[in-house]
């Protein structure tokens, strides 16, 4: 297959960026998007040009490091799936594949393609956690969870972290984040103790790191290729609420 | 001169070893704790759940990873699950079956004391993930539920979805993240290390390289762990993640650690297929899938092309269940990749090149309804949707055997502490618990066990001994090896030649998956050993590296590593001709019996092979040092799961 890609080039994160045009040519059907990047690398790097900068580790959608705004969207046409599980036969043939780095003010830029998303490892570590400290565990099977709770709670932590929810949100929330991580700990008996503060303290982490809010435009379910729901930025509003007045009660 | 190459195995019967060793092992007290620095690299299920303990012990711990976030280490992307003794099941499990086998699933190359340690510390570990809120499957009563995997006859496997590593991972991330909010862990994303520095004897830092300034730095500390996984990605194609690399364990083995066992290499035998030349790495169908999945391919050679739904039942092979009546398809994974490399070489393979089986869910979708397969397996079936456009519910599966593990790694004492004193290696990394062959379900067990409940009980141990003699960073030990790592990138920047990092590094995958993979021979290796000295002169005369090195330069990154892979490669050959038997996933072709089954050699290779470093090329050919295994309490018997 033949493609034309318009790629963001930046050399770094202070310099100004912008999309150079490339042809790629002679592109297997079953490559995936990542695999013709390295294609196009490879030529440009026999041409003696600097290779497009773009991250990616697992390519199988798990680890979260793909961070490719693709014609648009976040990780590309073909919902749900990272950008790693895009395949060349989903594009026309001959058709111009934009291709652009996550678009999101706290994801600043690092070079090209590649952008640095500690903001949200700063949300998790504001309190996204049980705190049980190895060696004082009990027997596992002494807290009975029921089946739905878990399977919903293992619906919310499927959450692979790569920042889409933020890329495509309008206002640049991490609401979709933030409410997977406190709905997978809310829904389990074993994150009772510390729900209250740890809604408090990750909304306000997401806050200072300068996310927007939620205003309920779905983008972010959307592109999810977790597939979180976005029904868990309600359970996030409803802890918060909650989590508010028994802090106004004192508790 | 290789330091301390003793197993330092405690006394006392199997039962009785670790605890008696943790009651006799030195202690730091809770006011010396934050005296002491350790320098982890690695943030995946070992080197993650250690820093994550250390820390709430009270150590001031720094912690290392080379991607982005420590949450994306390749443990996140172990699928099937992890073991346990819980015998929640009532179907007989115990810690001496799950330690049974696992060394009879290793094929008697691994040490029984290390192998008992894991099997009593794995419901420990469940105990954690629960308490930590890892959401594993439960039954509608709410407890915790269970699925078999291969090597096994109970069920003693605890899953989430086909996500288990990942949600052990973020389980120990999440602890992780508490400690660095603690200030008791300090983080080093995107930080590689390239070398460890050795001061008077005893390991007491590192240096790095900072991915996104191109920064080297000097780090001391007390102690250094070793927590950077396997070496699989030597093959250029395999399950393991882009980044996966050699370059710390090499580096560290350079310095005088020695290497153990670098042949042991497991073959997946559940992949999607090699498809082309642009394959950038290749995707595991979890091992899972066999539970309910039939595995066969066409009798005759003439039905190969045809569709599979129009071959008739009785023109069907279903091999593994014919060789092995008794575990069938949960045949281990080296005997069932072994047989499908058998039945692909008569010419009965299926699909592309004839480099493919079926795993078939026709019976179990007729058996239990697609509903229940996809809640099973809904997930692995979509991944394979998307990566070959084919809907399994409909057409049976294709797959093919792939390098997924790495038994071997550093050679390591039973206190997971290296030849070098104060140098240890957990997870993957290591070469302790698997032997010739790793069962599923072992891996994600091993990383935690090392890291929550094993590290934490023997470093102190060395920590005791050793208040006060951290170095300071100028040392000269320090910047002498900076400068040997700043010539090193300045080296792979001037080459400027005209050929890529991947040409190279696929040519170097292929020769060893003709000659290192799932059969080996004298004449192979040989003929390997011949040829990746001059792979690696074309590497040096011809390979492009662009870019500067005070910079983000993702070629530099890997070219390091690729520089590694082909002097590697050229210790796992030299070791897999060296062990001349055949045990578990290492198969001589010379040593066999007559059904085709590995044919071990007790009498002579019982035995730990670990190597010296002695200097580059021929004329220094590593030293071969053996660790001989001593079986008290199994019986070395022939394997068989017919």
């Amino acid at each position: 297959m033949n493609f034309k890609l318009r790629v963001w080039r930046q050399e770094n994160g202070k310099a100004n960026g912008k999309l150079v045009d490339y042809d790629a040519p002679d592109i297997p059907a079953q490559a995936s998007l990542l695999e013709m990047l390295d294609i196009v690398n490879e030529r440009l790097l026999l041409r003696g040009e600097e290779p497009i900068a773009f991250d990616s580790d697992c390519r199988e959608g798990i680890c979260g490091t793909c961070s490719l705004t693709v014609n648009g969207e976040a990780h590309g046409p073909d919902h749900p799936g990272a950008a790693c599980e895009l395949y060349m036969r989903k594009f026309r043939d001959g058709t111009t594949i934009v291709i652009e780095p996550f678009r999101v003010k706290s994801f600043p830029v690092i070079k090209d393609l590649v952008i640095d998303r500690s903001a949200l490892d700063r949300i998790v570590q504001a309190g996204g956690f049980i705190s049980a400290r190895a060696g004082s565990a009990p027997e596992a099977n002494s807290i009975p969870v029921p089946k739905h709770d878990a399977d919903l709670s293992m619906e919310a932590a499927a959450c692979i972290g790569c920042g889409a929810c933020a890329a495509a949100c309008p206002n640049a929330s991490a609401m979709l984040f933030t409410a997977a991580k406190v709905s997978h700990l809310a829904l389990l008996p074993q994150g009772e103790p510390e729900r209250t503060r740890r809604v408090v303290s990750m909304v306000q982490a997401m806050d200072a790191e300068g996310f927007g809010n939620c205003t309920n435009t779905y983008e972010c379910e959307a592109v999810c290729p977790a597939e979180i729901s976005a029904s868990f930025i309600a359970k996030l509003n409803r802890e918060y609420s909650k989590a508010s007045l028994r802090r106004s009660a004192g508790e | 001169m290789i330091g301390n190459f003793e197993a330092r195995i405690p006394s006392g019967s199997l039962d009785r070893k670790w605890t008696s060793h943790k009651d006799h092992s030195r202690l730091v007290s809770p006011n010396n704790r934050r005296k002491f620095e350790i320098i982890i690299v690695g943030s995946g299920l070992a080197g993650g759940s250690a820093a994550a303990t250390l820390g709430e012990l009270g150590y001031r711990v720094k912690c290392f990873c080379y991607q982005d976030s420590p949450r994306r280490a390749h443990s996140i992307a172990a699928q099937g699950g992890i073991n346990a003794a819980k015998n929640y099941q009532n179907d007989g499990d115990s810690v001496y079956r799950l330690f049974y086998d696992t060394i009879k699933g290793g094929d008697f190359r691994s040490r029984e004391a290390n192998v008992y340690r894991l099997a009593e510390v794995s419901s420990n570990i469940i105990d954690q993930c629960v308490a930590q809120g890892v959401p594993f499957a439960r039954e509608y009563s709410g407890y915790l539920a269970n699925r078999s995997f291969g090597g096994a006859q109970v069920s003693r496997t605890f899953y989430a979805r086909g996500q288990t590593g990942q949600q052990l991972l973020l389980g120990c991330y999440q602890a992780l993240c508490r400690q660095i909010a603690a200030g008791t862990v300090q983080m080093f994303p995107q930080t590689e290390m390239l070398d460890v520095v050795i001061v008077d004897g005893h390991a007491k830092g590192i240096v790095t390289r900072n991915l996104r300034t191109g920064k080297i730095d000097n780090v001391a500390g007390d102690a250094v762990v070793l927590a950077t996984g396997g070496y699989g990605n030597v093959f250029y194609l395999s399950t393991n993640a882009r980044g996966c690399n050699v370059t710390a364990t090499y580096r560290a083995y350079k310095k005088g650690a020695l290497f153990a066992n670098p042949c042991f290499t497991q073959i997946h035998p559940t992949c999607i297929p090699h498809s082309g030349d642009y394959q950038s790495k290749l995707t595991l169908m979890s091992e899972s899938l066999r539970n309910d999945g039939r595995v066969w391919v066409p009798k005759r050679k003439e039905d190969c092309a045809k569709p599979p739904k129009e071959i008739p039942e009785g023109d069907r092979d279903y091999y593994l269940e014919r060789k092995y009546p008794s575990y069938g398809n949960l045949a281990p994974r080296d005997i069932s990749s072994r047989a499908a490399k058998e039945v692909c070489d008569e010419g009965r393979g299926v699909g592309p090149g004839g480099r493919g089986v079926y795993l078939d869910f026709a019976d179990a979708i007729k058996r239990l309804g697609e509903e229940t397969i996809r809640e099973r397996y809904g997930n692995l079936f979509e991944v394979y949707e998307k990566i070959t456009g084919e809907n399994a519910y409909n057409v049976a599966m294709r797959i093919y055997p792939a390098v997924h593990y790495t038994m071997g790694g550093l050679w390591v004492d039973y206190n997971l502490m290296s030849n070098i004193s104060g140098l240890f290696v957990i997870g993957e990394a290591n070469f302790s618990d698997h032997g010739a062959n790793r069962l599923g379900a072992s891996a994600l067990m091993q990383g935690l066990a090392d890291g929550y409940f094993v590290l934490p009980y023997t470093l102190p141990n060395y920590l005791a001994g050793q208040m006060g003699r951290r170095p300071s960073n100028d040392n000269a030990e320090f910047k002498k090896a900076e400068r040997d790592i700043r010539a090193k990138i300045d080296n792979l920047l001037k080459i400027n030649g005209k050929r890529s990092l991947d040409s190279i590094h696929r040519e170097l995958g292929t020769l060893l998956w003709d000659k290192c993979g799932m059969a080996r021979s004298k004449n192979g290796l040989e003929e390997a050993l011949g040829k990746i000295p001059e792979l690696r002169e074309t590497f040096w005369r011809e390979v492009r590296v662009p870019g500067d090195g005070e910079d983000f330069n993702q070629s530099l990154e890997r070219a390091g590593r690729v520089a590694d892979f082909l002097e590697f490669a050229e210790l796992m050959c030299l070791d897999a001709l060296a062990r001349d038997e055949s045990c578990g996933a290492h198969f001589r072709e010379e040593h066999q019996t007559p059904e085709g089954e590995a044919l071990r050699d007790d009498e002579n290779f019982a035995d730990v092979f670990a190597w010296e470093f002695q200097g580059n090329g021929q004329i220094a050919l590593p030293k071969l040092h053996r660790e001989p295994l001593h079986f008290e309490t199994v019986h070395l018997t022939q394997r068989s799961y017919k």
